[in-house]
């Protein structure tokens, strides 16, 4: 009897998994379909779709990453106090005093790597021609998707408060106030006026809406970090579950027909 | 040559050595598969010679004896550069890359293209300004966003050549052949493990050799220059030159997100669904290649590396000076018609002022679109109806509305062709 048998046949290891190993056609199928999070995954697939030329694993590596910045972001809340006293002393402190301080560099790099797999799965996705009935919902909810991830980085890019931080993000944010109507320097903001009072100006424009007010701020930083940590990772969960579920509804990974 | 490694210091040296290490490695082996797999003599010598060069230039570098890239050729890129060539450049090669496609994605021009740029960034990075820019840890990002984009687009491209083949001679796609089913244990979920081991090491060993920056804590009252988006929105700042914050900030950025959800309503093609093909969605390929490509990635380099100070350009190899000073003289339409064209003045109401850019944004917007549905769109308007014809047009019209300002700006220094500053509405 081999270790692996051995192991495998402990008390413990049986409480644990309910069926024996999979090595049968029998029990291979019965894996996928008792295990919770393999039977995400149907039982079998056309062979071209599980090619690595054909997906290049875009989409699982994009979900892969979401789930490091996950498990790291809610490691960083332990250090982090999105105050205008703390903010940068807290990232500081995770650069020099905390043990094995990698920390903060997985949660960014991860970050980077992930908007620049998400445009990899997008492309892939485009080049198959694998939004193509019936899977044009499902593209759109990647789309939904894509800009959830874009604001995920933008907001945690505030969240160390250093030059580099408000700066990005003023320059970003100042887009808002060049909205048609909404923005205070937008066109056509001018003419919503009331009994002479103007409606928008940068005290209640979409800039202010995003900072919470007139410039970068700790009422920014405030809200970055509640979308950041709280709002976008709950919408973007939600949305990637009814991804996942249309894949399998829409027939699985496409292929040629 | 006394002077051959001046100023470069060992460590970059060594650095650069181990990088050409590397590149002699991928040649000696491409070099035996060459010989045993593909049994190409010729070729075979070819990389191996290649091989050789490279192994020349890691010995040299790793005994810190390696010479910087030659000035002649910094000085003659940093002049031919700027924004107009860089673009230029960028248009032309996606252009030649889609019309020589079958040439283009043969393995060994893509590989000798690659060893190309290999050789050519390992000098580059002798260059104190581009390694700065370039080993920056926040935009390392981008280097691989280069490498891993200009990958793919090989491979997909390579794939859909074959296709094509294939379908031209009436045989069904590669991915029909592998229609057959397989368990996705093991086959599948051993796949995902493998990629996730390999993601966490890379993960890992990023983290470990580059620190996250952290500048200056932030400061309301000293402005950086250049203050950078970011890098995954640099496309759209590099927007602002051209447009408006309301346009390159707020309408175009969210056509492009309306766009991509109603891309799969537009296209009716039923075609190529599920298989690598060009020839089957020529139109499609071509627009989309060229919106993710030419207007956003290579933007977003563009932004990145070549723009300092005041938003001013510079080339790869030039330093960035705060003081640069760049002539603007920039001219509206308005200015041109009444001024130039009848020697008025530009005084007056704004709605007589605008007229001639008026009617020329009213034309593009209004008059062409029916006048294409006439035309070269006569098919695509027949077969889509009306309403996702219109919407078709217009989300191309706004994407080339990037291109035709690029244009007219670099031809006619025309900086905007409806300008009614009063209400913030200049296009
Ligand atoms: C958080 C972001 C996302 C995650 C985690 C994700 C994940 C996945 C995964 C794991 C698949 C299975 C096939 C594959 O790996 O390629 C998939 C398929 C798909 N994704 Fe995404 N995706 C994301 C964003 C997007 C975006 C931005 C788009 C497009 C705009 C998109 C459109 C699609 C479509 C249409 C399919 C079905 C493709 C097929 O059947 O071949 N997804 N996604």
């Amino acid at each position: 009897m081999s270790i692996g048998d051995y192991i495998r046949n402990t008390q413990i290891w049986k409480s644990i998994f309910r069926h024996p190993a999979p090595r049968d056609r029998r029990n291979r199928v019965v894996v996928m379909l008792t295990n919770v999070f393999l039977h995400l995954h149907p039982v079998s697939v056309r062979k071209s779709g599980i090619e690595l030329s054909y997906t290049w694993c875009m989409g699982g590596i994009t979900f892969f990453l979401f789930l490091v910045e996950t498990v790291t972001g809610v490691l960083l809340m332990f250090y982090y106090r999105p105050t205008l006293e703390h903010a940068y002393n807290d990232i500081l402190s995770l650069r020099d005093v905390t043990t094995l301080g990698i920390l903060r560099e997985l949660h960014r790099w991860g970050a980077h790597a992930m908007v620049i797999t998400i445009w990899l799965h997008m492309y892939r996705v485009f080049l198959t021609g694998s939004y193509k009935p019936p899977r044009e919902f499902n593209w759109g909810v990647g789309v939904i998707l894509l800009v959830l991830t874009l604001l995920l980085s933008f907001t945690g890019y505030l969240l160390p408060w250093d030059q580099l931080a408000i700066w990005a993000i003023t320059v970003g944010s100042n887009m808002a106030r060049a909205t048609p109507f909404m923005g205070y320097e937008g066109p056509g903001s001018k003419l919503l006026v009331v009994g002479g009072v103007e409606l928008i100006h940068s005290g209640s424009d979409a800039r202010f809406l995003l900072l919470g007010s007139r410039f970068v701020g700790e009422q920014t930083l405030l809200r970055f970090y509640v979308l950041h940590c709280v709002a976008l990772p709950l919408a973007a969960s939600l949305l990637i579950a009814i991804h996942f579920w249309r894949v399998r509804k829409d027939g699985g990974i496409s292929g040629a027909l | 040559m006394h002077d051959s490694h001046g100023g470069l210091s060992h460590s970059l040296q060594t650095g650069i050595g181990l990088f050409y290490f590397l590149a002699t490695l991928m040649n000696v082996g491409f070099a035996l598969y060459q010989h045993y797999e593909a049994k190409n003599k010729l070729q075979a010598m070819v990389w191996g010679a290649v091989a050789g060069i490279f192994g020349f230039h890691a010995l040299a570098y790793l005994l810190h004896i390696g010479w910087p890239l030659f000035p002649w050729i910094q000085n003659g890129v940093n002049w031919v550069m700027g924004p107009t060539t860089y673009f230029l450049l960028a248009a032309s090669g996606f252009t030649v890359l889609l019309w020589f496609r079958r040439t283009a994605t043969e393995p060994v021009v893509a590989w000798a293209i690659l060893m190309g740029t290999l050789w050519f960034g390992g000098q580059a990075m002798t260059n104190e300004n581009f390694k700065n820019i370039i080993t920056k840890p926040d935009n390392v990002p981008i280097v691989m966003l280069i490498f891993s984009v200009g990958f793919l687009t090989w491979l997909a491209l390579r794939k859909m050549v074959l296709n094509d083949e294939r379908i031209a001679r009436g045989e069904p796609p590669h991915e029909k052949v592998l229609e057959e089913k397989v368990l996705v244990w093991p086959d599948l979920v051993y796949t995902e493990l493998i990629a996730m081991v390999i993601c966490t090491l890379i993960l890992i060993v990023w983290a470990i050799v580059l620190k996250a920056p952290l500048e200056q804590p932030a400061s309301p009252a000293r402005i950086p220059n250049p203050s950078k988006a970011p890098w995954y929105f640099l496309g759209l700042q590099e927007m602002l030159v051209y447009f408006d914050p309301w346009m390159a900030g707020v309408v175009l950025p969210t056509l492009i997100v309306k766009g991509l959800i109603a891309l799969p309503y537009i296209d009716f093609n039923q075609k190529g669904s599920g298989y690598y093909t060009f020839n089957e969605r020529k139109f499609a390929i071509t627009t989309f290649l060229f919106g993710f490509i030419v207007l956003w990635c290579v933007l977003i380099v563009l932004g990145t590396f070549l723009r300092g100070p005041n938003w001013n350009f510079f080339g790869p190899f030039e330093p960035w000076n705060p003081h640069k000073n760049v002539p603007l003289n920039n001219v509206s339409l308005s200015e041109y018609f009444w001024l130039y064209l009848f020697g008025m003045s530009v005084e007056g109401h704004w709605l007589l002022r605008e007229l001639p850019g008026l009617l020329f944004v009213f034309g593009y917007l209004f008059v062409l679109p029916p006048v294409l549905a006439k035309t070269i769109f006569r098919g695509f308007f027949i077969r889509m109806g009306f309403v996702r014809y219109m919407v078709l047009i217009t989300l191309i019209q706004f994407m080339a509305s990037l291109p035709i300002k690029m244009v007219l700006r670099w031809t006619f220094n025309l900086k905007y062709i409806v300008s009614v500053s009063e209400y913030f509405f200049n296009i």
